[in-house]
């Protein structure tokens, strides 16, 4: 990667650039108000990289979770990255060592960059997509830092920050929504949830556990009549 | 929580995060077409798994006072509203973050 690759990628990158920076200081003055050193803050942004599995994170270690509800918890909030390597099978055939990166970095924003650019005329094309990966992922860890650097030195009440997540799920589920199509799995996924948080109780957020299975379950009965290719598919989230 | 603690839980999300990207490239990478049921549910499970992710963000609601519901109600309405209206992700969840701190902390 030289400078010319660099410098073609990077103005498609500026809006991930506002928008990770923002998105990451948030995360990053969670995890300084739930009492972890601002390192913690860059070794997450550095090997976990992504937005919402992060959010969920703070709450895992203010909680000590054990690690089994913590596998289970990441697992289900990336889910919907297994649809990103579908799409994305070809784009990286031919990148090498690279490879194993880009499929590393594939968050929702990068998809959306890589799914909808193309190199400019004399750059290489592998190369470019290797930088706008590159570039998303250092504006993650550099907005996570001063998040943390800055949640660490100013002193604020910080009570009720952890809202975040919940926002930005809140701002997921609208741009879902308003992305067309069926709105049956969101009924059915808010439904069967509630169900089971009601029969199983809050404790350590087990109860996802049949009420991931009940919407997996739901979804196959109602496959008849979702499945049609004139649904659109639905958008992938913002985060 | 000791540091290895911490460390060990990082480097479960981080391998289980991976495992998620890597996964259609081990499965579908040389050419074989992915079973029309998983396509399906990589489309339509995402939107039902923000719901329930949504719940499980409300999981300790307390109806037992005001302040036990009366938050995060008019903090999460005010979010909708807000990305309803101006579509802009940072303000809809820094402006609805601060709005819950203000409402925890000074009025309820």
């Amino acid at each position: 990667m030289n400078r010319k690759t660099l410098a073609a990628a990077f103005p498609h990158t500026v809006p991930v650039l506002m928008g990770y920076l923002s998105i990451g200081v948030v995360f990053g003055w969670m995890l300084s108000a739930a009492g972890f050193a601002p390192t913690w803050a860059a070794l997450m942004s550095v090997t976990i990289y992504a937005g919402s599995g992060q959010y969920l994170g703070v709450e895992l270690l203010k909680n000590a979770s054990p690690l089994g509800d913590a596998a289970f918890l990441t697992l289900i909030i990336n889910f919907r990255h297994l649809v990103y390597g579908l799409s994305m099978l070809e784009k990286f055939q031919g990148m090498g060592w690279r490879k194993l990166y880009m499929i590393f970095s594939l968050t929702d924003e990068t998809y959306a960059l890589l799914a909808g650019v193309e190199a400019p005329p004399g750059v290489d094309e592998k190369g470019f997509y290797f930088a706008i990966a590159l570039l998303d992922h250092l504006y993650w860890i550099v907005g996570s830092v001063i998040g943390a650097v800055a949640g660490a030195l100013i002193t604020i009440n910080t009570a009720g920050i952890d809202f975040a997540m919940t926002a930005l799920f809140l701002v997921i589920a609208v741009e879902q929504w308003q992305s067309g199509g069926h709105h049956a799995p969101v009924y059915l996924g808010a439904a069967g949830t509630l169900a089971c948080l009601l029969v199983f109780g809050p404790e350590n957020g087990r109860f996802l556990i049949p009420a991931l299975a009940i919407l997996v379950m739901g979804l196959l009965l109602m496959r008849p009549t979702l499945d049609r290719p004139e649904a659109p598919a639905k958008g992938g989230g913002a985060l | 929580m000791t540091t290895s603690q911490i460390a060990a839980l990082v480097a479960v999300m981080a391998v289980v995060t991976f495992l998620t990207r890597a996964l259609p490239f081990l499965l579908f990478g040389r050419g074989g077409e992915p079973p029309r049921v998983v396509l399906y549910l990589g489309r339509f499970l995402p939107p039902a798994v923000i719901a329930m992710l949504i719940v499980y963000c409300y999981r300790n609601t307390s109806f037992s006072a005001v302040s036990g519901w009366a938050p995060g109600l008019i903090a999460g309405l005010a979010v909708v509203g807000l990305h309803l209206w101006k579509k802009n992700n940072m303000l809809s969840i820094v402006g609805g973050t601060i709005l819950y701190m203000v409402l925890v902390q000074a009025v309820f």
